[in-house]
């Protein structure tokens, strides 16, 4: 291993392949060293480096399951034979693809490779003092020379208290400092193994989920209670933190005035939450940006709709369904919403209802009618409706929010696109069918809730991180010597300098020309207007 | 809750954007007059440095005396008023500056919250970050000086194309944008991008200077320094605007890291300007090939900033850019 390069090459450059040995009878500790020299060398890493970001980036052209699984799905049935082919590439998991895993793993491994070899090195240069002085000073990038007298005492301590690492020989004195910032890199670096590692406990011992609470609902945290459940492979459902809560209250703050109307302005949840089933009741304002946070497993808000309620009495005059139901939303920002019911008790035939929720329900110059407002000012409702086999029974799970339109063929239709029902309305189903009736609005939330337990060491890799790259690179690696020289006439003291940091003469030089002034002014005999002038007037890094 | 906008304030940020345009456009005039007209440095006496690293190993195969014109003075022979012109235009670029702040200001008084929270303000804002990265920066080293046309009219277009295609009335945001995380998160992603876009512009001028020719440019030695100094104060600080990001998610989404497109594109960003970084330390790929991995991350910086929020989507498609869904 070279001890001269510039920091920033030190072991990766010597362990590039340039000096390969020949490849015939190798042997396989000698491929296994090829290899081993080939993945930590520097060049490698940059074209890995190069492969990850490069292989993000059909990441964020594709729909993602883990991000939004309603677009993948979309996406396969809009061209389901493009998304088969993509699916096998892993183009719709690109950050669970084995491709991909391959890359980090290669690189990191690559990282590994360079940060140990790279932390002996540095350990050994810590405990070993300052090159010797070299003979010609004047040779350096930086030099400086003038005449005094000053002993190698009065000089070290100048360089000591600009926190210097000194060592004396005969007529030089050596001097380093910046040692941070090699630190800094080693910190840097073995934080993105942190980070990783982090990503990794998150992925196996983190789960999370999904669920559209209604208000007046509940929800205890057990996996049969989400819509959506995502636990990492090492989670046992015996595991999630036994919390529970009820969903009093929700509402949403809307602008009304302005050249905005409708923007949101704030989405207020009240929560009365049981930390544990033994716990008292207490009372939580969930909003956005501030989870709801049991014991390091969070609820958060993520979305909200309507859940009108209603009655449907069926022919026979029995109520055959009662209560509300969640409608999601087909405008953002009129929050016209549709959803469906499914009456399988009804008589004498099974009903499906199609409902089109119109919060501020306005008439259009065609006549049809529309919600122009997202709060529910003018809530009505529009029913679809069919009777016949709903085919429930059949086993075959159906979507809650959607009928199967094969299904729906086979159905007798009643009622096209009614009338807007209005909020305490009924709409008689003709046929002898019955009737629906629109019995109040509730609104939904939807909630996600993660427990991670990667997330602080997450933090602590990432503040290091940080910390870690601000030193290495700020901080200049620097060299200097002073040579004390009789030249007949008198002493001269000649001063050397480098930065070991590539490009960083630039800004040494400053430093360098205050450093000089300091030993100059060291080995100025005592006046009294020195005394104003400190020493280490500008403070140098590191 | 801040749902009241202060119209007078907000037509007065309006205005003061129009003005700043206008100074940058007159400030780009100035400096194109004292690149063009001004006199070439060359012929002045040329300070030799020595680019050798003494005691490296692998020490940078550079032609080793660099010739570097004398920074500051220019000024033997020919007209004097290309001269004045600059001083003019680095005048009127401070000027435009305090109308891009005032402009900003305003804006964030209007609406009560932190103006740089949709894809118009955020481009206000990078302009502002630029231009003072620019000011700093020709402060720090005075051959940059030559580098106002170019950051003038990187600016004036930038702003022009927030005017034409981004401008949205002063209003409050979704819910989500109200927190804290705003001044931190994105205030670190902003001037992190007002250095990068200084680099990435003496990225572009290194590319197509050729040394040895006579030029008010500053060297390839000199840009190639100059870059590399603003990308290592911006790297740490884009980390620090990615992680902040992973910690404001983490309060809002559920999630500290999600793959959406804006976070895969600030990952690509990251891994691009470290790699020109790591680049520039290694044999072979210093200078030319360094360079050219830079401007590839300052492309990944501003698909980041402009693409994904038109063509991607995703969790930060709080954008609000007009005409869009």
């Amino acid at each position: 291993m070279k001890k001269t390069t510039t920091d920033d090459t030190t072991t990766r450059e010597s362990a590039a392949p340039g000096d390969r040995p020949a490849v015939k009878g190798l042997g396989a500790v000698g491929w296994l060293r090829w290899f081993w020299r080939t993945l930590t060398a520097m060049r490698t890493a940059l074209v890995l480096l190069f492969l990850l970001a490069l292989a993000s980036v059909p990441g964020s052209l594709f729909p993602q399951r883990g991000v939004e699984p309603g677009a993948v799905t979309r996406y396969f049935q809009s061209n389901p034979g493009t998304a088969e082919w993509l699916d096998r590439l892993w183009m719709f998991d690109v950050f669970q693809a084995p491709w991909f895993a391959a890359i980090y793993l290669l690189l990191f491994v690559s990282l590994i490779g360079c940060i140990l070899p790279r932390t002996r090195v540095y350990l050994r240069e810590l405990r070993r003092e300052p090159p010797a002085a070299p003979r010609h000073l004047n040779r350096l990038p930086h030099h400086a020379a003038f005449e005094g007298t000053a002993p190698t005492d009065r000089l070290v301590a100048a360089l000591r208290r600009r926190r210097f690492r000194v060592v004396t020989g005969p007529g030089w004195i050596g001097a380093e400092k910046g040692y941070l910032r090699e630190a800094g890199n080693l910190l840097f670096h073995t934080a993105l193994v942190g980070i990783l590692l982090a990503l990794g406990i998150g992925a196996l011992y983190g789960y999370r989920g999904n669920v559209l609470i209604v208000e007046g609902n509940g929800f205890a945290n057990t996996v049969a209670a989400y819509d959506r459940y995502i636990p990492g492979s090492q989670v046992s459902a015996e595991s999630l933190e036994p919390f529970s809560f009820q969903l009093d209250d929700f509402k949403v703050d809307y602008q009304i005035a302005g050249d905005r109307p409708g923007q949101v302005l704030d989405y207020t949840a009240r929560l009365s939450v049981h930390d544990s089933p033994a716990a008292a009741e207490r009372d939580y304002t969930l909003k956005v940006n501030h989870p709801l946070d049991v014991n390091g497993t969070l609820t958060y808000l993520i979305d909200h709709g309507y859940a009108p309620t209603f009655t449907v009495t069926d022919g026979a005059g029995q109520v055959a369904f009662e209560g509300p139901v969640a409608c999601l939303p087909q405008n953002s920002r009129t929050f016209a919403s549709e959803c469906t019911i499914k009456v399988p008790d009804a008589k004498p035939d099974q009903l499906g209802l199609a409902i089109r929720f119109l919060p501020t329900a306005t008439e259009m110059q065609d006549g049809s009618w529309d919600s122009t407002f997202p709060a529910a000012i003018n809530p009505v409702v529009q029913v679809t409706a069919f009777a016949g086999d709903l085919g429930l029974r059949s086993g075959v799970p159906q979507s809650v929010y959607l009928f199967d339109q094969e299904r729906l063929k086979k159905m007798k239709r009643l009622v096209m696109m009614s009338e807007p029902v209005e909020l305490g309305k009924s709409l008689d189903l003709p046929g002898g069918h019955g009737k629906i009736t629109f019995t109040g609005v509730k609104e939904w939330a939807a909630l996600q809730i993660a427990h991670d337990p990667g997330r602080l060491p997450a933090l602590v890799a990432a503040v290091a991180a940080v910390l870690g790259v601000l030193l290495s690179l700020m901080i200049r690696r620097r060299r200097l010597w002073v040579r004390v020289r009789d030249d007949g006439t008198g002493q001269v003291i000649e001063v050397g300098g480098l930065t070991r940091t590539e490009s960083g003469d630039g800004g040494f030089a400053d430093e360098f020309a205050d450093i000089v002034k300091a030993l100059k002014e060291s080995t100025a005999p005592e006046e009294p207007e020195r005394s104003t002038e400190p020493a280490g007037r500008k403070g140098a890094p590191g | 809750m801040p749902a009241e906008v202060d119209t007078g304030l907000a037509t007065l940020s309006d205005q003061l954007l129009l003005v700043t345009v206008l100074l940058y456009v007159f400030a780009m005039i100035g400096y194109a007059l004292h690149l063009g007209f001004g006199r070439r440095s060359v012929q002045q006496a040329a300070v030799v440095r020595e680019h050798a690293l003494v005691g490296a190993g692998t020490s940078v195969p550079e032609a080793a005396p660099v010739v570097e014109p004398a920074p500051a003075d220019d000024d033997t022979a020919g007209p004097r008023w290309p001269a004045r012109a600059g001083f003019i235009a680095l005048v009127l670029t401070w000027l435009g500056w305090a109308a891009n702040a005032g402009c900003l200001v305003t804006r964030g008084l209007a609406v009560g919250r932190w103006p740089w929270a949709n894809m118009y303000e955020f481009v206000v804002a990078i302009c502002l970050a630029t231009v003072t990265a620019y000011l700093v920066m020709r402060h720090k080293f005075p051959q940059l000086r030559f580098l106002g046309a170019f950051v003038a009219v990187a600016a004036a277009l930038s702003l022009g194309f927030a005017v034409r295609y981004l401008h949205v009335q002063a209003g409050p945001v979704q819910p989500s944008l109200n927190s804290y995380w705003v001044a931190i998160h994105v205030s670190a992603a902003i001037i992190a991008t007002g250095l990068f876009t200084v680099g990435g512009v003496t990225g572009i001028i290194y590319l197509f200077r050729k040394d040895g020719r006579p030029s008010r440019l500053p060297t390839r030695a000199d840009l190639d320094r100059i870059t590399n100094r603003v990308v290592v104060l911006a790297f740490p600080l884009w980390t620090f605007a990615v992680i902040a990001g992973a910690l404001w998610a983490d309060k809002a989404w559920g999630r500290y890291w999600g793959w959406d497109p804006k976070e895969i594109w600030a990952f690509i960003t990251w891994i691009a300007y470290a790699a020109y970084l790591h680049a520039r330390a290694t044999g072979g790929w210093r200078g030319r090939a360094a360079m050219v991995v830079q401007l590839v991350a300052f492309g990944c910086l501003l698909f980041n900033l402009v693409g994904v929020n038109m063509f991607l989507g995703g969790l930060h498609s709080y954008a609000d850019i007009p005409g869009s869904p």
